[in-house]
């Protein structure tokens, strides 16, 4: 954690317009994207915005479907924050920080509605696709849930489905089918620090945040996802203030993305 | 029939390809990636800091403690179910003891050094993979060590002794047919290499003696070169920093493959 001084410097500075780092309050740090490198993922996503460094692999299987939804396949998006990549992780089983990072990543894709689940079926009631998306961060430098989400979404475009056979996956054998995904959702972060609102946090100034709010944009000024976090409040005027930045810069990161 | 061609082409007594790099997690007091063919280990060095729970702590001297996870997607087969399985904690245990008979933690009374390993794929020897990429990072955290460890598989596969097995040679009779031995020995070896000795063996299969004291000679050799590599990687941080006239690692992470 930070401690006083640094969280009103942070406070103090952003009142006179100058950020911990010296960003501008709207720039994200440089991202990178490079995908499709590990050899055991079906999908496969390394994400770098600044010192921030994720990577997400795509694992999928065939299971039985849930018996309210038996001509669907599933997708699920996991994250575990690694005790690697921070100081301030200890290992044990997920707290709600990390559950809350996994969740809102899940929810934006999940609610992005443009994962067409039916081609996912093998044969209703019985076998369907299941894909497995999870992130695992290498270097936390704040900002987890919009780099986690580039990275999960690269990670989708990116898999192609293992040949399944005589009801077995051969995990050796990749098709060139691709994830029926229709949409690129993107998760942008807004936090307010005192009267300032900025975008990408790293560690301190995350530290030192009274509220924040993620939006996920799936284009066309569409939204898909929203979470407030953080103890502080917001008003209507600021959310829209914040949305209408997300949606900005949602559009920039989706064409990063969509360039892989 | 022998096995007289291996199947990813290698000699016998051949590594695979290696790279290594230190400094790639800057938030760890040290890191390094290490990559033996496919399989592919980050380990990152915490400490000596605090020791929780307090009941672990030691008065007399500083504990290390080693903790090896797979990600869920770098398995060859289904996906690996995050958390600890006994098996990542047996292997986070022997790998301790791999490490911990060189390192010098006796200014840091109740203290601990976490060492976090983080395998991203896999294609087999990946505790071996593990505790060489560990060894490099509490090298690079200045942790005082009397020596590297390093580490490589060796076994037996279709009568052959071989060096630094992947993934269809621990199941070889699987990937070539005709064998008439089927036996497979699989023997996870780390090494201190200035003295030759051995702090880490496992073996699982059917083999004689002979084969098993073969077996460890080849390892020598073999890892004498991975601690090559090894030296290699730490020095090359360590010397880019002096011409660079600064500490900072430019290049820090992003090692990737």
């Amino acid at each position: 954690m930070i401690d006083q001084e640094t969280r009103k410097h942070i406070r103090d500075s952003l009142e006179r317009g100058v950020r911990y780092d010296g960003r501008k309050k709207d720039q994200f740090r440089d991202i990178s994207i490079r995908t499709g490198f590990l050899t055991t993922a079906e999908g496969s996503a390394h994400v770098k915005c600044g010192d921030t460094e994720v990577i997400a692999g795509v694992k999928m299987s065939v299971e039985k479907p849930f018996p309210d939804t038996p001509d669907s396949g599933i997708l699920m998006v996991g994250a575990e924050l690694l005790p690697m990549c921070n100081p301030k992780y200890e290992g044990g089983p997920p707290d709600a920080v990390a559950i809350e990072v996994a969740r809102v990543i899940d929810r934006g894709i999940r609610e992005s509605k443009s994962l067409d689940n039916h081609r996912l079926c093998i044969k209703a009631g019985e076998k369907v696709w299941t894909i497995n998306v999870d992130i695992a961060p290498l270097n936390d430098d704040g900002n987890l849930i919009d780099v986690g989400s580039i990275a999960a979404v690269a990670a989708i475009l990116n898999a192609r489905f293992p040949s399944y056979e005589n009801e077995k996956v051969d995990y050796k054998k990749k098709t060139t089918e691709r994830v029926p995904i229709s949409k690129v959702p993107v998760a942008v972060t807004i936090i307010k620090i005192g009267n300032s609102f900025i975008v990408d946090p790293a560690e301190q100034e995350e530290q030192a945040l009274d509220v924040r709010l993620t939006v996920t944009t799936i284009g066309d000024g569409q939204l898909c996802s929203l979470q407030k976090g953080g103890e502080g409040s917001l008003t209507v005027e600021e959310i829209d203030k914040m949305i209408d930045l997300a949606i900005k810069k949602g559009e920039e990161i989706r064409k990063l993305i969509k360039q892989q | 029939m022998d096995y007289n061609k291996r199947v990813d082409g290698r000699d016998f007594d051949e590594l695979r390809p290696i790279e290594a790099k230190v400094g790639v997690i800057k938030k760890a007091d040290g890191s390094a990636f290490f990559k033996m063919g496919n399989t592919v280990a980050y380990a990152a060095v915490y400490g000596p800091r605090e020791m929780f729970p307090k009941f672990m702590q030691d008065p007399k001297r500083g504990v290390l403690r080693c903790n090896y996870n797979m990600m869920p997607f770098s398995g060859a087969g289904e996906r690996v179910r995050p958390g600890p399985s006994r098996r990542s904690k047996e292997i986070s245990a022997v790998t301790t003891n791999a490490l911990v008979s060189v390192v010098d933690l006796n200014d840091f009374p109740n203290a601990v050094v976490d060492v976090y390993i983080e395998l991203s794929q896999t294609d087999a020897g990946s505790r071996c993979c593990g505790i060489n990429a560990a060894a490099m990072a509490l090298a690079d955290a200045g942790i005082a060590m009397k020596d590297m460890v390093a580490a490589v598989a060796v076994g037996f596969a279709g009568n052959k002794i071989v060096v630094d097995l992947n993934y269809e040679e621990e199941h070889l009779p699987d990937y070539v047919e005709g064998l008439d031995n089927k036996d497979v020995a699989d023997i996870p070896v780390a090494m201190i290499p200035s003295t030759g000795e051995i702090s880490l063996l496992q073996m699982d299969g059917i083999v004689d003696k002979e084969i098993i004291i073969g077996a460890l000679n080849k390892a020598k050799s073999a890892i004498a070169q991975v601690s090559k590599v090894q030296r290699e990687a730490l020095k090359e941080k360590f010397a880019s920093q002096i011409v660079n006239g600064n500490g900072d690692d430019e290049n820090a992470a992003g090692a990737g493959n």
